[in-house]
């Protein structure tokens, strides 16, 4: 089912805070969710469907649910994709909205990995009967390194430069700046990066994104609803969802999902790459957004390094401004989760409420898209175009 | 400037049901992997049902034990000490995750030929690491 024009954007909250200990997880969910629907002028008892994933305590939708006193869903979903799960939950919820399931629907993300001391170099549980963790755990995989290895191959097979990576966070920090809310506001050089500490070859500390506290919420309402509140509107047209894993010993590691979910969502938005005013791009490495937006299509699959190279994702200065509130890299990146934030940045552009200094002219079609679990044995994949109407 | 490999505490494989004959072959020296009885595919991590196509006649193959580095990062920040992660081509085919030991971690190439060696975990388990042929 194409769901293209079936369900809008319509309410959309970033928290503020990047270090919460005070707060509990349910507090920060229900403060997104409180100001999301401030941003689209509904109340909680328009609520009719509620989104979360493995972030809301319990890993349910009735915790959070019942938090907030939500009285009257109709519809609910739980689907877990690790960082990109609210990338698929827009999706999921733009269908259930065609079908005629619900007509307002939530989704949350929050967590406080910061005041909880989380690293991207700490081994994680990950819980019992996992049926790779025999041939794996003993091996110490953790998020940098598993990103990392994906980076190693990338350069050996596409002359890809770690020059080339630090791009990605020179320009992540050039729209930072202009972010009061942003963990890392100082703009950063080439230099800068590659001569920060290695953390796990190839990848440097400053091409690694920030841990932070804090949460998001977005709003997703049928036409009728859209169109009889006071936002500008902010039409779901592509959607696209999948995973990568192992395919049984045959790893490829230099290609995520996103070269599935991108041709499909552009499929249904009936765009191209090239019509892309802005896009928010997951960053949890900066080899994240080289490998994505090969897979996406903006440039041919080896040439990344070279299209982020020189400002080219700089706003106002390179040809497809990203992640212009400072991104993952630069500004925050709530429960180790970056998908939720990349749909905020991009309802904002689409509706002009970026920041004037780096708010993209004319920005009638925008993409987001994220990555959950690890490029470097398995992950989720998720593409969303939304354009303004 | 050399980063030498050195030991540290492995974390004990928590196995699942079926997984026990590739470790008990690691304590032996051997390195299995598993192969179809139906389609001939061979396959990594091993599974019940062949992967490939779903076939419940699936065998332990023994390897090599050697291949090719595919691709490794060093980590060098967050352990105690510097280790070495990464894929291994196995010369039967399948890629399998390991670490790089008794070595210059700092001259691991992708590409490199290497062997099979095996490390004791914590409790006392043998897993399969890998060093230059
Ligand atoms: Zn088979």
């Amino acid at each position: 089912m194409s769901v293209k024009g079936k369900a809008y954007i319509v309410g959309a909250y970033e928290h503020p805070l990047r270090k919460a200990p005070n707060h509990s997880v349910s507090q920060l969910h229900a403060e997104c969710a409180k100001g999301a629907l401030e941003d689209a002028g509904l109340t909680k008892n328009d609520i009719d469907g509620y989104f979360c994933a493995g972030d809301a305590p319990g890993a349910n939708v009735w915790s959070m649910a019942n938090y907030m006193n939500l009285k009257q869903l109709k519809h609910v979903d739980s689907t877990d994709m690790g960082g990109c799960s609210y990338l698929v939950h827009v999706a999921h919820a733009a269908e259930a909205i065609a079908a005629g399931k619900c007509k307002v629907a939530l989704i949350t993300l929050a967590g406080r990995p910061n005041s909880e001391g989380s690293s991207g170099t700490q081994v994680r549980d990950r819980g019992a009967n996992l049926p790779d963790a025999p041939f794996e755990m003993p091996y110490s995989p953790v998020t940098v390194n598993l990103y990392a290895m994906c980076a190693m191959r990338h350069m050996y097979e596409y002359g890809t430069t770690s020059e080339q990576l630090a791009w990605v966070k020179v320009a992540a920090s050039h729209h930072a700046q202009h972010n009061p809310n942003a963990m890392l506001r100082d703009v950063v050089t080439v230099e800068q990066v590659v001569n920060s500490p290695m953390i796990s070859d190839p990848l440097h500390r400053l091409d690694c994104c920030v841990v932070s506290d804090g949460g998001g919420a977005v709003i997703v309402a049928s036409p009728e609803i859209a169109k009889s509140l006071k936002r500008p509107l902010v039409k779901i047209t592509g959607t696209g969802e999948s995973t990568k894993g192992q395919f049984a010993g045959d790893v490829d590691l230099v290609y995520s999902g996103a070269a599935w979910t991108g041709p499909r969502a552009f499929e249904m938005a009936g765009c191209k790459p090239s019509d892309i005013k802005y896009a928010s791009i997951y960053d949890s490495f900066t080899i994240t957004v080289v490998m994505q937006l090969e897979d996406l299509g903006f440039c041919k699959k080896g040439d990344g390094g070279k299209f982020v190279s020189d400002g080219n994702l700089i706003s106002g200065t390179g040809k497809l401004p990203f992640n212009t509130d400072g991104g993952g890299l630069c500004n925050n990146h709530p429960a180790n989760r970056g998908g939720m934030t990349k749909i905020l940045e991009a309802v904002r552009q689409l509706r002009g409420e970026a920041h004037p200094a780096v708010q993209v002219k004319n920005c009638n079609i925008a993409l987001a898209h994220g990555t959950g679990g690890s490029l470097g044995h398995r992950h989720g994949s998720a593409t969303l175009i939304m354009e303004r109407e | 400037m050399a980063t030498p490999a050195q030991d540290r505490k492995l974390r004990d494989p928590s196995l699942n049901p079926g997984d026990q004959p590739y470790f008990d072959a690691c304590a032996e020296g051997k390195l299995l992997i598993k192969k179809c009885g139906d389609c001939g595919k061979v396959h990594h991590y091993p599974r019940a049902l062949c992967p490939h196509c779903f076939s419940g006649k699936v065998d332990w193959l023994q390897t090599k034990g050697t291949g090719v580095i595919y691709t490794y990062s060093v980590t060098r920040r967050g352990g105690p000490v510097p280790y070495a992660i990464g894929y291994v081509t196995l010369d039967e085919g399948p890629k399998m995750m390991t670490n790089f030991v008794d070595c210059d971690l700092d001259a691991l190439k992708i590409g490199q030929k290497v062997k099979v060696v095996f490390k004791k975990t914590e409790n006392g388990s043998s897993v399969p690491m890998f060093t230059p042929a």
